[in-house]
């Protein structure tokens, strides 16, 4: 079991690898490369749950699990020691389910390919796998060039699927995508080479130590911080970066879309942005808040009038993901829990209605919200997945969006401002409306004339068996959260304490302000979950109230 | 047998080689086919390879009266040319048609180019340096207008002749100058007396345009403006030749005269090449931007990068030159395998010259199509690819000496460069309509396939395993600082207290 435990990372990264060479040897004769990616996919995802069945909750167990790290390519050496590029990756709350999610939209992926891809499987399918491997990368690896390599590798796929498949104009949508992403990217290395350059390491931990130590020039960890958020805002995207967003909804495969956005920017802001540079990332707090909110609000009006249904989703997708970099950058324990929380939330129920979209799009070949109508009675299955994953997005109670969504409007409102909570709950409401109104404009109303003109033609038995898991698992997500969040805390405790030495040192003398209170508050309840116990909450706020006197 | 011989072991080899091609051409009869000779070459090479590879057996020195050395660093030029010049034979092999009346010319001319560069690597005296870059330029000069049946051949010939000659001449009046102010030719002997002339003026002068003559070579900015038409009006395979190996060979000579010769002239040299950088790289890539024409967008594509690895110069001693030399392996083996793509898929007289024309490359022919992704890919410096390796080490050896902004203008321009480079991959990714070029869908020989893979193969093993050759490239990086030990004794010994 050790040595399962101690090369899992490894196999789960070349399982979609090998997955996709095994593709492109294979001969392309009728649908063998979506059964290889498929069966590739369910092994991944399998290999994936040994995690969490593993991962040790224990107080004493390290941060990092399933840790591999050794030398892969050394740069410079001497006597005493020698630097370079490790194989480093590991595991640790934060990042558990977000690889085990990676894991569960790859199927759904392949599902939703099935029928959508008609020519060139085997280049398709080899390159979704590769982009697996891409994704798993990034959420696995502790060096900052092991992981640069990965963000990296992660836009080839994606834009070379986009040109091939492209609904419209795939090539510039594929290259809008690519450059957004590419050439943010360049401060970011600069950033890491400079790291480099003064500390002579790649390494996360070792990185995160020298940081805190204050021993690096502060006005250049300044520009330096600064790098690695702006590459990861316009990957989320960040309010006023989101100009490659609704091309690339609009013209990307489904399988695709479905994980273009959000969780790859999302995470990388809590562990590289705001857990190597947490006093830095002190300082820009307030203005993502701002943009988030901005970003909320604007992304939802947007949805609202879109009358495309790739281009509403893209939208909503801005404003899903903006909720969730307010509840990172409110930087509060209960908003970072929310986050993650979200962001497994918003993968599970986005994969559920771009296939079902992607399912209606296959068949009428259309977007236009308008040409669809009164398809309810025709396609039953369709409908009522669509009417429960839209609920789930919304966050109705119950379902996976509601915790995830209360835990940040919660830290928002308790730890940030009460102004910016209730202005981003408002467009929690527009996200009503626009749901529930593509809702009936899609499956409600007088039948349209493109829907009599075609046979219905409801889920197949491949999309039902997809289908209802994911239906089971925002049922889940929604009633038992502690199921999840027990690991989530364990991953978002760390940036917490190193908040508060970095302060320490920052502040001096200064009184501990708002934060510094509250996870003090956090740590004296003796149950640190959020559970919403009334007293430990109550008393959060009453320490917020003393705080803001 | 004279161990001074042993010194230059594989350019013996390449020149039988050259010769060997040429006699068999003249004495085979005129219906024979000529490709075996194509292959005499590559069995040539890969031998003058070996030769070099044996060679790190020698005891490190000099030969011939301290003009020619072998060390770690000449052995790293000579395998990486060696490497070039292989593939380009074997893209040749294929793509050579069979009624061509000078196939013989064109494989003794490519061997003897690589004699030439071989040869420049390895020289420590100044005007062994000049012979050896004519006989690799005279070489270039007449394959680039190898294709006499078209306008742009010639063309392309006489406008790389007659700029070349001219650079050329830079040179040889900087050799000059310099050897007026010191009174040698010889790299050491002037490594040794250049420290007391910082400010000698005929050293300034000489230094100058010793690097404009070499900056031509390499096709720097604002050196560079032959670049393009030579690229466009010669034959595929040459260019992939012409666009790598001369050009490692003159990154070589570079470095010899910057880190070994004039060092105690950084200050000066520095500052210039760091403004070479950034112009190469800006003028090459917004150049590039607006080409609709493949081989020209290389042509300008090729003049970045020489930026890139211009900013490895920024590095500190060792780290510097080792970054610089490893960006030279990893640009050869991309462009090599990009421009063996093109020889491919467009055949000897190209018939998909615009960017337009491979719309469909990846529908047509998998295969040759996500090569081509795979190249492109590289020359982005994505990840995982000899290119993102590359320009890791050179920026980080440039961050290393300080020059940060040099690296951020660098990173940047290659965000802007991954526009061209996508452009062609996502039109090659897009479906066409077009049935008749369906039809036409180019076929991988075995000596074609064999030139492809091993571009592949390198280009991967320096993106995801660089470890040996990132050492090779530090063990070269020590020889060309460490003092030559001749006869014992260091030359810095030799300088009176």
């Amino acid at each position: 079991m050790n040595e399962i435990n101690n090369s899992i990372l490894t196999l789960i990264l070349l399982a979609p690898l090998a997955g996709a060479v095994l593709v492109l040897l294979m001969p392309e004769r009728g649908r063998l490369p979506n059964w290889i990616a498929l069966a590739t996919s369910l092994a991944t995802f399998g290999l994936t749950l040994h995690l969490p069945a593993h991962f040790s909750l224990a107080a004493d167990a390290p941060r990092f699990q399933f840790e591999i790290n050794r030398m892969s390519i050394e740069l410079s050496s001497n006597s005493v020691e020698s630097h370079g590029i490790f194989y480093h990756v590991g595991v640790d709350g934060l990042s558990l389910w977000l690889v085990v999610l990676v894991g569960l939209l790859a199927p759904v992926g392949v599902v939703a390919s099935w029928n959508a891809i008609h020519s060139r499987r085997k280049v398709f399918f080899a390159l979704f796998l590769v982009q697996q491997t891409a994704m798993f990368g990034v959420f696995l690896s502790l060096d900052l060039i092991l992981y640069y390599g990965f963000w990296e590798l992660s836009l080839v796929p994606m834009a070379i699927l986009i040109a091939m498949y492209g609904r419209k104009d795939g090539p510039r949508a594929a290259l809008k995508f690519f450059l957004f992403t590419f050439i943010p990217s360049a401060p970011l290395l600069v950033a890491i080479l400079w790291l480099y350059a003064r500390t002579g390491s790649f390494d996360f931990a070792t990185l995160q130590q020298w940081i805190v130590s204050g021993t690096l020039p502060a006005g250049a960890l300044w520009w330096v911080a600064l790098a690695f958020l702006f590459a990861f805002a316009v990957k989320v995207p960040v309010f006023p970066l989101h100009g490659w967003v609704a091309e690339t909804f609009n013209e990307a495969p489904v399988a695709l879309a479905m994980v273009v956005a959000g969780k790859l920017g999302l995470y990388s802001m809590l562990r590289f942005h705001i857990g190597l540079f947490p006093a830095q990332a002190r300082a820009v707090a307030p203005v993502l808040v701002g943009l988030a909110v901005v970003g909320i609000l604007y992304g939802a009006c947007l949805a609202l009038v879109q009358r495309d249904f790739w281009r509403l989703m893209a939208f909503a997708a801005l404003s899903h993901l903006s909720l969730i970099t307010l509840g990172i950058y409110g930087l509060t324990l209960t908003g970072w829990e929310g986050a993650v929380y979200q962001i497994l939330s918003h993968g599970v129920v986005d994969g559920a209605l771009f296939l079902l979209l992607g399912a209606l799009y296959d068949s009428y070949s259309t977007s236009q919200i308008g040409a669809y109508g009164g398809l309810a009675a025709k396609l039953p299955r369709t409908a009522t997945f669509f009417v429960f994953g839209s609920l789930a997005m919304i966050g109705l109670p119950m379902l996976s969006g509601f915790i995830g969504e209360f835990l940040i409007l919660l830290g928002t409102f308790t730890g940030v401002s009460k102004g910016w909570a209730i202005a981003a709950t408002l467009g929690v409401i527009l996200g009503a409306a626009y749901m529930l109104w593509l809702v009936q404009r899609l499956f409600f109303g007088p039948e349209s004339a493109l829907a009599a003109s075609k046979p219905p033609k409801d889920l197949r038995a491949g999309q039902m068996a997809v289908l209802w898991p994911l239906a089971a698992l925002m049922l889940a997500m929604g009633v038992a959260p502690m199921l999840w969040l027990t690991t989530i805390e364990t991953g978002v405790h760390p940036p917490q304490t190193e908040l508060k030495s970095s302060e320490k040192q920052a502040a001096g003398a200064k009184a501990p302000d708002r934060f510094a209170a509250f996870s003090a508050q956090l740590k004296s309840c003796p149950d640190t979950k959020p559970d919403f116990s009334a007293g430990c909450d109550a008393s959060a706020n009453s320490m917020h109230g003393e705080v803001a006197r | 047998m004279n161990p001074d011989i042993l010194r230059i072991l594989p350019e013996v080899i390449l020149t039988l080689t050259g010769v060997t091609i040429m006699l068999l051409d003249a004495s085979l009869p005129l219906g024979w086919p000529r490709w075996p000779l194509g292959g005499v070459g590559a069995i040539g090479t890969t031998l003058a390879l070996w030769a070099s590879l044996w060679q790190l057996s020698l005891p490190e020195g000099t030969g011939f009266y301290a003009t020619i050395e072998t060390s770690a660093f000449t052995v790293f030029f000579h395998v990486l040319i060696c490497g070039i010049v292989l593939v380009a034979l074997l893209l040749s092999l294929d793509t050579l048609p069979e009624e061509s009346h000078h196939q013989g010319e064109f494989y003794a001319l490519i061997v003897f180019g690589a004699v030439g560069m071989c040869l420049l690597t390895g020289a420590v005296e100044l005007l062994l340096v000049f012979i050896a870059l004519e006989i690799s330029s005279i070489a270039t000069y007449v394959l680039a207008g190898y294709r006499k049946e078209t306008a742009r051949g010639p063309e392309a010939a006489i406008k790389y002749f007659l700029l070349g000659s001219f650079a050329t001449a830079f040179l040889l009046y900087g050799i000059a100058l310099i050897f007026g102010a010191t009174g040698t030719t010889g790299i050491y002997e002037i490594a040794r007396l250049a420290p007391g002339a910082e400010n000698h003026s005929l050293v300034l002068a000489g230094m100058g345009l010793m690097l404009v003559g070499i900056l031509f070579k390499v096709s720097a900015a604002p050196f560079h403006v032959w670049t393009p038409d030579v690229y466009e009006g010669a034959p595929s395979p040459v260019v992939a030749l012409m666009s790598t190996a001369p050009k490692a060979a003159a990154f070589a000579l570079l470095l010899r005269v910057v880190y070994e010769m004039l060092p105690s002239l950084r200050p000066v040299w520095e500052p210039l090449l760091w403004v070479v950088a950034v112009l190469s790289m800006t003028v090459g890539n917004l150049a590039a931007l607006r080409q609709q024409n493949v081989k020209r967008m290389l042509g300008y594509s090729s003049i970045a990068h020489a930026g890139y690895l211009l900013a490895a110069f920024a590095g500190l001693g060792p780290s510097g030159i080792a970054a610089a030399s490893f960006y030279t392996a990893a640009y050869a083996a991309m462009n090599v395998g990009i421009f063996a793509v093109i020889t491919v898929a467009g055949g000897y007289d190209e018939k998909l010259p615009l960017i337009d024309d491979f719309r469909g490359l990846v529908h047509r022919s998998p295969l040759l199509g996500c090569l081509l992704i795979f190249f492109l890919a590289s020359l982005v410096g994505i990840p995982f690819t000899g290119g993102f390796f590359g320009k890791l080490v050179s920026f980080s050896a440039a961050i290393g000496g300080g020059a940060n902004w040099l690296v951020l203008i660098g990173l940047l321009n290659s965000g802007l460069a991954a526009a061209y480079y996508l452009r062609l991959a996502l039109v090659a990714a897009q479906p066409s309509d077009d049935q008749r070029s369906a039809a036409a869908a180019p076929q991988v020989g075995v000596a074609v396939g064999a030139a492809l893979l091993l571009a592949v193969a390198v280009t991967l093993t320096l993106g995801i395993v660089p470890g040996n050759v990132l050492r090779a490239a530090e063990a070269a990086a020590h020889t060309l600082q460490a003092p030559p030990a001749e006869g014992g004794v260091p030359a810095i010994a030799l300088e009176p207290r």
